[in-house]
């Protein structure tokens, strides 16, 4: 695909004076949606930071509709308004449930699980930014092994990383992809083609959090891109029953290409306690997954 | 007329949200509501209704698709029933607050533990505070009114508020009796297009439920009160007009059977309200001066009928099927309260706990509890409070 426009006429949708934190991913994210489905989008919002970047009521910083749903419902919420929409013939509108990890690998799973299997006509997007960042840095089942956070304080996560997007794949979607905030002009490649496939769609955003991985703000992308360039991320699309590695993370398939994991941990604080041990395991859960890649492609 | 079928309850409130042709139905089959799903089911698959069945995960989902898809347009209904419906309890509130119209009708059953499929009132008066119209049917047809109508009110534009149908699980759900169902055509006129507040369908910008400050928040939270006070009007409209349509007699958010002249009143709402029928007329062959007021709409609570029906009697008896654990059954605190609102110098009223976890109660037992009260007031010696079990009165 041909590079696209960006930012084209994002700031159309995506208004100034939103209630992000400084360095947030989310505005990055949705002004890749606002160039790909400009206002014809409605998006399903579970709790999450999202609810608040939206900002506060009667006011809304995106010029789009928002829905917001209970923790646990995006994708049975997202469900209902596509096939309403389809029985009153409304087609030139994208339902995208967005939602974090939290809401998403967790206490969303079910309804996602559901939804996937129903075949429903939505994309869900989970942005992963690896904990639950809105209520104070608690650990979700994304958050990856290592890390610190207020609910893994003392010694981090001591269990791997819950991998949803293959969690989807095994649910036979048509089109599943991992993308990166990073990666701006991928994640639009892979929305335009999500949008030209019908039936449930999932794309995992891994979304770098400044406040909840201790990171100055200006690195949001800078360390976005490191997770791929360590291929600790891999980025790729899953649909005809097979993995298709994206552009960024085509070179990474050969693992003398791959910074050293330490480059993308030592940037950050939640990793600030790793030893030699978790390092080499971390190392290891990056062969292993670059092995499944492999298998699948 | 119409069609007159030999239905469950379970069947009847099929039967009313297909000829409300609703266009999605979200649902997730538990005991004792499942007959309701797949009737609705056979309904869409042979192609008598034109609408989507999505056959969801869990409750929390099945009125999470029913909340999207009202706000994207649609005319929705779902059922469930107990346990469900407490897993549900969350989007419940989310929908009266959105203003979604959405009706659910609720096959009521106690809530474990211990596992019990009987039924009571318990999981129906968990709902009690969410900012949902509450209706309660007594037999079948009620059930089907009571449905059929409660489209209409939910999307009344001085309402806009979702509307839950109790019957009871079993009792109603899985007995069979005739079941009038009015003409397609003259539904189809009287309940006329889908209404709500706002379509969310990408055809304007809007946010619903974004955070709010405590000012606004409290102010949605009053226009929902004030929606529940112009409620009472409507389903008196409501109920006034269908009467029209299919004949059947206006019956009020209050039936008062044997009232008008009563000295004692007893107060029930639900399918026992029979058993009490037959105990009145029984007493009052027997000379006893006592009439029932069956409660068809519990929210918003009917308590000025109610007053203006029992000020004169010299004592009111609530019957509740569920219990504030701590306090006394709710439709004996909504009715106490009723009273209060106009007078200080109320007539005995007193609460009797029954029924729970499916427990029978035979008109006999309602005539026994009636006549000791009857005796208790005479004698200026009543209990505010029993718990009648095993036919004993359990204080």
């Amino acid at each position: 695909m041909s590079r696209p426009p960006l930012p084209y006429k994002t700031r159309d949708v995506v208004l100034p004076g939103d209630a992000a934190c400084p360095g947030c991913p989310i505005p990055i994210a949705w002004k890749v949606l606002s160039a790909v489905f400009g206002d014809k989008m409605i998006l399903v919002i579970p709790a999450s930071c999202s609810s608040v970047v939206v900002g506060m009521y009667p006011g809304n910083s995106l010029r789009a509709s928002v829905i917001h749903v209970p923790f646990a419902s995006a994708a049975a919420v997202a469900s209902g308004v596509s096939e309403a929409l389809k029985k009153r013939g409304v087609t030139d509108v994208q339902v995208i449930a967005w939602a974090g990890d939290g809401g998403t690998a967790d206490i969303g799973m079910a309804s996602l699980s559901g939804a996937a299997e129903r075949n429903h006509d939505f994309i869900y997007i989970m942005y992963d930014n690896e904990a639950y960042m809105n209520t104070g840095i608690q650990r979700s089942s994304s958050t990856p092994r290592g890390a610190w956070t207020t609910t893994t304080p003392i010694i981090g996560k001591s269990e791997e990383k819950k991998d949803v997007a293959k969690i989807m794949i095994a649910h036979g979607v048509p089109y599943v992809a991992t993308a990166s905030v990073g990666y701006v002009h991928d994640f639009y490649n892979k929305l335009v083609r999500a949008s030209k496939i019908r039936g449930f769609r999932f794309i995992s955003l891994h979304a770098p959090c400044p406040i909840g991985w201790r990171f100055d703000p200006r690195y949001t992308v800078k360390i976005a891109r490191l997770a791929v360039e360590s291929g600790l991320w891999v980025l790729y699309e899953y649909y005809d029953g097979k993995i298709h590695l994206s552009g960024p993370s085509r070179p990474y398939v050969d693992p003398s290409k791959r910074k050293p994991v330490e480059e993308y941990l030592k940037l950050q604080g939640r990793f600030r306690r790793i030893d030699d041990e978790l390092l080499k395991s971390i190392q290891e859960y990056v062969e292993k997954n670059w092995e499944w890649v492999k298998k699948h492609m | 007329m119409g069609l007159k079928l030999v239905l469950t309850g379970n069947y009847a409130l099929a039967y009313a949200a297909k000829v409300a042709r609703v266009n999605v139905v979200a649902a997730y089959p538990i005991t004792p509501q499942t007959s309701v799903v797949e009737k609705l089911a056979e309904f869409i698959e042979e192609g008598e209704l034109d609408a989507v069945m999505i056959r969801v995960e869990s409750e929390h989902s099945a009125l999470a698709a029913c909340f999207g898809a009202a706000l994207a347009g649609a005319r929705v209904f779902t059922a469930t029933s107990s346990q469900g419906l407490l897993y549900m309890h969350e989007v419940v509130h989310w929908a009266s607050r959105a203003r979604a119209p959405i009706v659910m009708g609720i096959v009521t059953r106690t809530l474990g533990p211990p596992w019990n499929i009987w039924p009571d009132h318990t999981d129906y008066m968990d709902q009690r505070d969410t900012g949902w119209i509450m209706s309660f049917a007594m037999d079948n047809q009620e059930a089907f009114d009571l449905t059929l109508q409660a489209f209409k009110v939910s999307e009344d534009p001085r309402v806009y508020l979702p509307v839950m149908v109790g019957i009871e699980g079993f009792i109603l759900g899985h007995t069979s009796m005739p079941v009038e169902i009015p003409e397609q055509n003259l539904v189809d006129e009287w309940l006329g297009p889908r209404r709500q507040p706002y379509v969310v369908d990408g055809s304007e910008y809007m946010a619903i439920g974004n955070l709010a400050l405590p000012e606004d928040t409290e102010e949605f939270f009053m226009d929902i009160q004030n929606a529940m006070e112009e409620a009472r009007k409507v389903v008196v409209e409501v109920e006034e007009e269908y009467s029209k349509i299919t004949g059947r007699p206006f019956k009020g958010p209050v039936e008062c059977f044997k009232c008008e002249d009563a000295k004692y009143v007893a107060i029930s709402m639900g399918a026992w309200s029979g058993d009490l029928m037959e105990s009145v007329s029984q007493l009052r062959d027997e000379g006893y001066s006592v009439g029932l007021l069956r409660i068809r709409y519990y929210r918003p609570f009917p308590g000025d009928y109610i007053f203006e029906k029992a000020n004169s009697t010299k004592g009111v008896l609530v019957f509740d099927r569920a219990i504030s654990f701590g306090s006394y059954g709710p439709i004996f605190l909504d009715t106490a309260a009723s009273f209060l609102k106009h007078t200080r110098k109320t007539p005995y009223i007193k609460n009797v706990v029954a029924g729970i976890g499916g427990v029978n109660i035979t008109s006999d037992d309602f005539s026994r509890i009636l006549k000791r009260f009857v005796h208790e007031v005479e004698s200026d010696g009543v209990n505010v409070f029993e718990w009648y079990h095993k036919g004993k009165v359990v204080r």
